[in-house]
């Protein structure tokens, strides 16, 4: 199963030395704003602002004891007759002349953000899935005129459809919900991953599954044990794709989410302005925001890695 | 195991019909070779037994059960393709035991038979082997042992050594006689390659443009092609074609070519306008007392045996004569032919006649 019975041209060390060097280089280059973020996560608001900028500093985890919780501001007299503080956060609030007056909505907005990226990948991967198959393997009529009827959904800006959406929405019933969201990022990310996931399925040989269906297995059993084994690679990528699509998408959410459903792109932005510019907190945000796509893109590393040329029958 | 009747079968792909009217009968544990250059519709028809491709008309009798629009895993037969669709997902135990799993059959029960498919197939030492590891040769066995071991009504191969190198075909075109003189299973073997399916074949139906131009054992189509297409495409190098012209009735045994007489055997039937004497390179003999003259254009020497090509009036002749006869480029032959062993065609259509050597041959065909 070594990568490398398939490369026909060995790379000289030389070659290595230079592409490691330029990948390596980019690779910083590219970091630095992530960097910069996390950094900033945790630094304290008076360092965050600093200038020169500071690039040694005393980290604290002031950004993210700001980020959970909404303060208000008190006086010295009520501080100090308050009892003992009881963590860190406590004190560190304490000491900026405000006392914790509760959660922020942050984790409902994330765990927002969980439920109406990953159900709409979900939905999108499965319903696109179906579809691509069905376009690669059978006879639909039209295939080339639906095709791109399913690929023109996505060429509108989510601003030029977003008020007749919201419009809908608010009929239906489904504005500032989680389901009109994962309805939404699904039917945007479900053209993608017909698309894509056509391409992949394409490349798998029409004789796996009719080898199957010959011993024995009706289609969708042979769809299911043959098929889709085959097709992880880009069933992986393309959950990927839309994953990042539904996580990061800021202009329907903005406009659709406000409240209950509103997911933390929107969120995030809101969280600066309370007493001063917290920049400590909004990158602690981006932080946390940012870990979900590293965590599955991870995950799935090895299914993306593994090449669509990996199958046996290739020519 | 089960016979084989294909009745009337035709295939149309919009308007381009990729196999018309095909008729042919594959007995009981005998070994079928559909033989065609490419894109003659081999593979269809073949995918029309095996329920991949429902046909336009006509009848498939699998065993005496018209299975013609059955579903494919309702017809109990198995397919090995050219690329061999081994799962690269399962190792080679997993893929041979892929078919017993579909019919639910025990896990103790399918190892054991998959272990005893692949002791036949001597793959016993690969089972617990990934298949993107194995040679070429091993894919192929796998790829069989996947299909024998569900013991089905029949195999249906399309191209199975077409991708293997020249060595490997050799030795897999013997494996695979071997195996089913063993096993006696029904097979319907396509190929393109007439070596494999003179090497290999029971009966062997030569197909070309979707029709089937003839349907025999290999002796018979070597011998007595029934149009100059198969007599083309079968033998290397293929049949000698000399055209000439003139009215044949029933009972002559001699026609005129190129102003030479030609003993041929003698004609079951009358013909008039244009027609073509065919004679195997093997068959051609040189005779100077023969009318029929050319030049000998060039040699090709192949040890004990070399084939002279020569240059007459109506077309190039090639002989196979053994190699120590001495020729020479340029030199003057005549030309004479083992007059028993001769084959005569329309030229318009290219049909064979029915002569006295073919009658023969059919009535041994049908004795035997
Ligand atoms: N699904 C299809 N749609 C349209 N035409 C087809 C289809 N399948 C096959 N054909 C055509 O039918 C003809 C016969 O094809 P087939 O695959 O049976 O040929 P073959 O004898 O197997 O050739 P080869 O030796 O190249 O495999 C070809 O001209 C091919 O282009
Ligand atoms: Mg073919």
């Amino acid at each position: 199963m070594s990568a490398a019975a398939h490369s026909v041209v060995v790379p000289s060390t030389t070659a290595k030395r230079v592409a490691a060097t330029l990948v390596i280089v980019y690779a910083l280059i590219s970091m630095i704003p992530l960097l910069w973020i996390f950094a900033t996560s945790f630094k304290t608001p008076p360092d965050s602002i600093a200038y020169p900028p500071k690039i040694v500093f005393t980290p604290s985890i002031e950004g993210y004891c700001n980020l959970f919780t909404t303060r208000t501001r008190q006086t010295r007299e009520y501080i100090d007759a308050l009892p003992a503080p009881t963590g860190f956060c406590d004190e560190t609030t304490r000491k900026r002349n405000m006392v914790i007056a509760g959660p922020s909505n942050f984790l409902p907005r994330f765990v927002n953000s969980l439920v109406i990226a990953f159900g709409s990948t979900f939905c999108a991967v499965f319903l696109g899935t179906l579809a691509a198959y069905g376009f690669s393997r059978f006879r639909v009529p039209l295939a080339d005129d639906l095709l791109f009827f399913i690929l023109s959904t996505r060429m509108m800006p989510p601003i030029a459809v977003a008020i007749p959406i919201y419009l809908m929405y608010r009929e239906l019933g489904l504005s500032d919900t989680a389901l009109g969201m994962i309805l939404l990022y699904t039917a945007v990310n479900v053209s993608l991953a017909v698309w894509l996931l056509k391409g992949f399925i394409d490349e798998i040989p029409r004789e796996y599954e009719e080898a199957a269906m010959i011993d024995g297995y009706t289609r969708l059993q042979a769809f299911r044990k043959v098929v889709l084994p085959q097709a992880t690679t880009g069933i992986a990528a393309t959950a990927i794709f839309c994953l990042i699509f539904a996580w990061n998408e800021y202009a329907f959410a903005a406009l659709l989410t406000s409240g209950t459903a509103q997911t933390a792109p929107p969120f995030i932005p809101t969280i600066i302005g309370e007493g001063g510019q917290d920049w400590p907190a909004v990158a602690a945000g981006t932080t946390i925001f940012l870990v979900p796509i590293l965590v599955f893109t991870i995950l799935l590393r090895k299914q993306l890695l593994r090449g669509i040329t990996f199958g046996a029958v290739r020519k | 195991m089960a016979e084989i009747r294909v009745q009337n079968l035709q295939k149309a792909f919009g308007a381009f019909v990729a196999v018309k009217n095909s008729n042919f009968v594959v007995e009981d544990g005998e070994f079928f070779v559909m033989l065609g250059p490419s894109g003659c519709g081999k593979t269809t028809t073949l995918r029309m037994i095996a329920g991949l491709e429902l046909p336009t008309s006509g009848q498939i009798l699998l065993g005496g059960e018209d299975v013609a629009f059955r579903r494919a895993r309702e017809r109990d037969i198995a397919f090995v393709f050219q690329l061999f669709a081994l799962y690269p997902h399962m190792n080679v135990r997993k893929n041979m035991g892929f078919p017993l799993l579909a019919q639910g059959m025990p896990k103790a029960e399918i190892r054991a038979r998959v272990e005893e498919t692949a002791r036949l197939l001597r793959i016993d030492h690969l089972l617990d082997r990934s298949v993107s590891g194995l040679a070429g040769g091993d894919r192929q066995r796998v790829a069989l042992g996947r299909a024998i071991v569900r013991r089905p009504k029949c195999f249906l191969m399309d191209e199975p050594l077409g991708t293997l190198d020249a060595e490997f075909r050799d030795l897999m075109v013997n494996e695979l006689r071997e195996l089913h003189n063993r096993i006696h299973a029904t097979t319907v073997y396509v190929t393109h390659d007439q070596h494999e399916a003179m090497a290999m074949a029971d009966k062997i139906a030569v197909m070309n443009h979707g029709v089937i131009e003839q349907f025999g054992t290999p002796r018979d189509i070597y011998d007595h092609p029934a149009t100059m297409f198969v007599a083309d495409f079968i033998g290397s190098p293929p049949m000698n074609f000399l055209a000439f012209e003139g009215t044949l009735a029933p009972g002559d045994r001699s026609v005129t070519v190129q102003g030479a007489p030609v003993a041929v055997p003698e004609l079951r039937e009358g013909a008039t306008g244009g027609h073509v004497l065919g004679a195997r390179p093997e068959h051609v003999r040189f005779d100077d007392a023969s009318r029929l003259r050319g030049a000998v254009y060039g040699t090709e020497y192949l040890g004990t045996q070399q084939i002279v090509t020569v240059e007459t009036a109506g077309g190039m002749v090639k002989a196979r004569i053994p190699a120590d006869v001495r020729i020479s480029t340029g030199e003057t032959v005549g030309l004479a032919f083992d007059a028993a062993r001769l084959s005569l065609f329309e030229a318009a259509g290219g049909r064979a006649l029915a002569t006295a050597a073919r009658e023969i041959a059919a009535r041994e065909a049908g004795h035997g």
